[in-house]
């Protein structure tokens, strides 16, 4: 008797407690693992100064950030998605077809990708054709420019005879990370278009042409490290004579262990990413759902405060955590947007 | 007949028995060199574990003169008021000869953003302070943190340190004027994540691993012993308790992701139970402690020699009665020390809780089942992946609770077991 009665009292608390959580009272924020590092300082600093309760964030990666934010309408869905890229045509359209029809764009700030050693190392000076000649699974055959073979470069002296005369090993994300594919497309692909007729393949043929711009070299030279950049920063500064690729905020936490190298001339400093000279940089985004603005009190109040000058602008919080601001008129313009909650043009 | 040569003399030991025993000798050494090596790398283990974390005990202070001017207050909004800028005056009326924004800059940064927080509690607390003077201490900058630690080496060259020359000057200047100093980081316990390393702590872990384990505990426990009571006593022997038999014994071999990925199809889409909340993180984590409770349990039961169970029924004693009031009683320590093992093993899981959201930036201390929430695990984990140098301590620091509230669990499992084992 006390048995069914208790099995009873229980299974009624399970059914009654679905719908009576149905009232999130917090934002729930889902999507890429560069721009986490971002929105969680927001979103703390949101919830500290009594803008509400503190915004939950999972780290999902952008592609999966997606995924959830595109679910659907309704508190069991992700209110906004971080992310390291522009959202595609074809996530737009998963989205619309599941009822996400406004979705406002935010761009946030840029992110360098740096490629580093240890300090007690000498820095390196490459250009995107040296990293591509490094990393890519295949190259163009030196005797034979227009054909392709297996990397057969070992050091770096023989990729080009003015860089030191070491084992070439890099350490990175694996396929993945955002990062990963940053790096293949701002790196590896702008050093393979140099060769004119793998850049004219991009109209003929763009399978070829991303396979041979995107494959990374799978022989020991490229290690994927793992997501986890503290590992590679330990393992540099045990390995003088490696490399590690990862984004900028790492770099600055670590500027007394770890040097960035120079890339096409400059060497990756706050001031030269975010006037653009340092050339492998990225945009960063964030996407909100225009109707889970009425429904989740505190959205609007959050994305303030992210679109504000303490937290964005070039003496704000964020670039004290490695963020690089937009030019001042690229801010307020997205300021005035997000303000208004412009919805996104059609893709 | 004659051929056979008597060879064999007890006192003489043979060849071969010398072989014998030398073989033998061997194998001890080697199974003594095999403990004594996994009890080195145990040893190694926590003595890189403490080597790291003592030092997330303390916390560094600095003592700033805060000058609560009514001028900076609005009485409708206390919380806009501007915090940060009163930090910088402190700072500034202590260093009034430092100009220029570089240099401001590095003045400002010594105090932790964390300063701001607390003068505005002290202020929400007690709007009667506008308007004084008064010393408080605020937590300092993880990197002077660092500093003051030994973590960071004062001897390096500047371009190889964090901390500037300049910065170490005004530092040495507070240590003599008795305005730094180094407290029991108290904060480490009371306060949850944070982006800022002085402030993180574990308590929004250890709440969300206390809440989920309770809903396991309270799920799994009586399921599973119910379960191993019909199983051994009841159940008929046929295919289908066959079936289940195997069923059960291949779950408690499943990778635990299943499990989450099993909570995030049924627990979450289908029955539309919150994200990121212990009562999807309990349910989940008792799936997957379920098999082993319940192969604990029946190895407990069956080691209730079949005596009892006669004698019982010899009595006049029902099934049920012989069940209920003899056999679960003696088989009772050997059901919690495999609960007790098994919460031990939930407690320290991340990989289902990944699938369900638990994996998150969560500041607020969770209050209810219902409340976003993490666990330790998850949280060691979230710490060992951030940039900040200052988030290694701390991590080590949160592996040493994990790892002394594993072993207590484990201890109590063997006391238990020890004290009520009954030697039939």
């Amino acid at each position: 008797m006390k048995v069914k009665s208790l099995l009873v009292a229980s299974s009624l608390t399970l059914v009654m407690a679905g719908p009576a959580m149905a009232a999130r009272d917090y934002i729930s924020i889902v999507g890429s693992s560069t721009v986490y590092p971002f929105a969680t300082v927001v979103a703390e600093q949101f919830g500290k100064t009594g803008g509400g309760k503190t915004p939950k964030i999972e780290s999902t990666g952008t592609g999966g950030g997606f995924k959830l934010f595109c679910g659907g309408v309704g508190v069991d869905f992700a209110d906004i998605s971080n992310a390291s890229r522009a959202i595609k045509a074809s996530e737009v359209k998963t989205c619309a077809d599941n009822g996400v029809k406004e979705i406002v764009e935010v761009k946030i700030g840029y992110d360098g990708i740096v490629l580093a050693n240890a300090k007690t190392a000498k820095q390196m000076t490459l250009t995107r054709k040296d990293i591509f000649h490094a990393l890519a699974k295949e190259v163009p055959d030196p005797k034979d420019p227009t054909k392709l073979i297996a990397n057969p470069y070992k050091t770096w002296k023989e990729v080009n005879s003015s860089l030191p005369d070491m084992p070439i090993e890099v350490l990175g994300p694996p396929p993945t990370s955002g990062t990963r594919d940053a790096f293949a497309e701002l790196v590896l692909e702008q050093g393979a278009k140099t060769y004119e007729w793998i850049a004219a393949m991009k109209a003929t043929d763009k399978k070829a042409y991303k396979k041979i711009c995107h494959s990374v070299r799978e022989d020991g030279a490229y290690v994927e490290a793992g997501e986890n950049d503290n590992l590679i920063v330990q393992k540099l500064q045990s390995n003088p004579k490696a490399l590690g690729v990862f984004g900028f905020s790492f770099l600055d936490q670590n500027n007394d262990k770890l040097q960035g190298s120079v890339i096409e001339g400059k060497a990756p400093k706050f001031e030269a990413i975010a006037d653009g000279s340092y050339t492998v940089s990225r945009p960063l985004f964030f996407y909100v759902k225009k109707a889970h603005v009425e429904m989740i009190p505190g959205i609007k109040g959050y994305v303030t405060e992210f679109t504000s000058e303490k937290a964005w602008g070039p003496e704000g919080y964020l670039a004290d955590k490695g963020l690089i601001p937009m030019p001042e008129a690229e801010r307020k313009q997205v300021a005035a947007d997000v303000a208004a909650l412009k919805p996104m043009a059609a893709k | 007949m004659n051929n056979l040569k008597i060879t064999t003399n007890l006192l003489q030991p043979t060849d071969d028995l010398k072989r014998r025993y030398r073989a033998e000798r061997w194998f001890r050494r080697l199974g003594l060199t095999a403990i004594t090596l996994s009890l080195a790398f145990i040893a190694f283990l926590f003595f890189t574990i403490i080597r790291d974390g003592y030092t997330a005990f303390t916390q560094t202070y600095i003592e700033l003169e805060i000058d609560f001017a009514e001028t900076a207050f609005t009485r409708e909004n206390l919380a806009a008021a501007d915090y940060p800028g009163l930090v910088k005056q402190a700072l500034r009326n202590m260093h009034p000869e430092v100009t220029g924004r570089n240099n401001l800059r590095l003045l400002y940064s010594l105090a932790s953003p964390a300063a701001a927080y607390k003068l505005q509690d002290m202020v929400e607390a007690d709007p009667r302070i506008i308007g004084t003077r008064q010393k408080v201490w605020v937590l300092a900058d993880d990197d002077v943190d660092m500093l003051i630690k030994g973590n960071s080496d004062r001897n390096l060259a500047e371009s190889e340190r964090r901390i500037t020359d300049k910065q170490l000057e005004w530092l040495d200047g507070l240590r003599e004027q008795g305005r730094l100093e180094k407290r029991f980081n108290k904060t480490f316990f009371t306060s949850g994540d944070s982006r800022e390393p002085e402030l993180a702590g574990i308590l929004g872990g250890l709440k969300g691993s206390l809440l989920t384990l309770l809903i396991t505990l309270s799920l799994s426990f009586p399921v599973g012993v119910a379960a191993a009571v019909y199983l051994e006593e009841f159940a008929p022997k046929n295919v289908w308790t066959d079936i289940i038999e195997i069923n059960i014994n291949n779950l408690a071999a499943v990778p635990s992701i299943i499990f989450g990925l099993l909570g995030l199809a049924i627990f979450i889409n289908f029955f539309g139970l919150p994200r990121s909340t212990p009562i999807v993180g309990g349910l989940v984590l008792s799936l997957m402690v379920l098999p082993t409770i319940i192969i604990a349990g029946r190895a407990a039961l069956k080691s209730v020699p079949p005596s009892i169970r006669e004698a019982a029924l010899g009595i006049g004693a029902s099934k049920m009665q012989t069940v209920t009031h003899h056999v679960l009683p003696l088989a009772m320590p050997g059901m919690l020390t495999g609960t007790i093992i098994g919460m031990a093993h939930a407690l320290g899981e991340t990989a289902p809780l990944l699938m369900i959201g638990m994996v998150a930036f969560i500041v607020d201390i969770p209050g209810t089942i219902a409340d976003p929430a993490t666990l330790l695990p998850v949280q060691i984990f979230l710490w060992a992946d951030s940039p900040e140098q200052a988030f290694t301590e701390k991590t080590s620091a949160a592996i040493m609770v994990l790892l002394g509230f594993l072993i207590a669990m484990n201890g109590i499992a063997v006391l238990l077991r020890k004290k009520f084992e009954t030697k039939w």
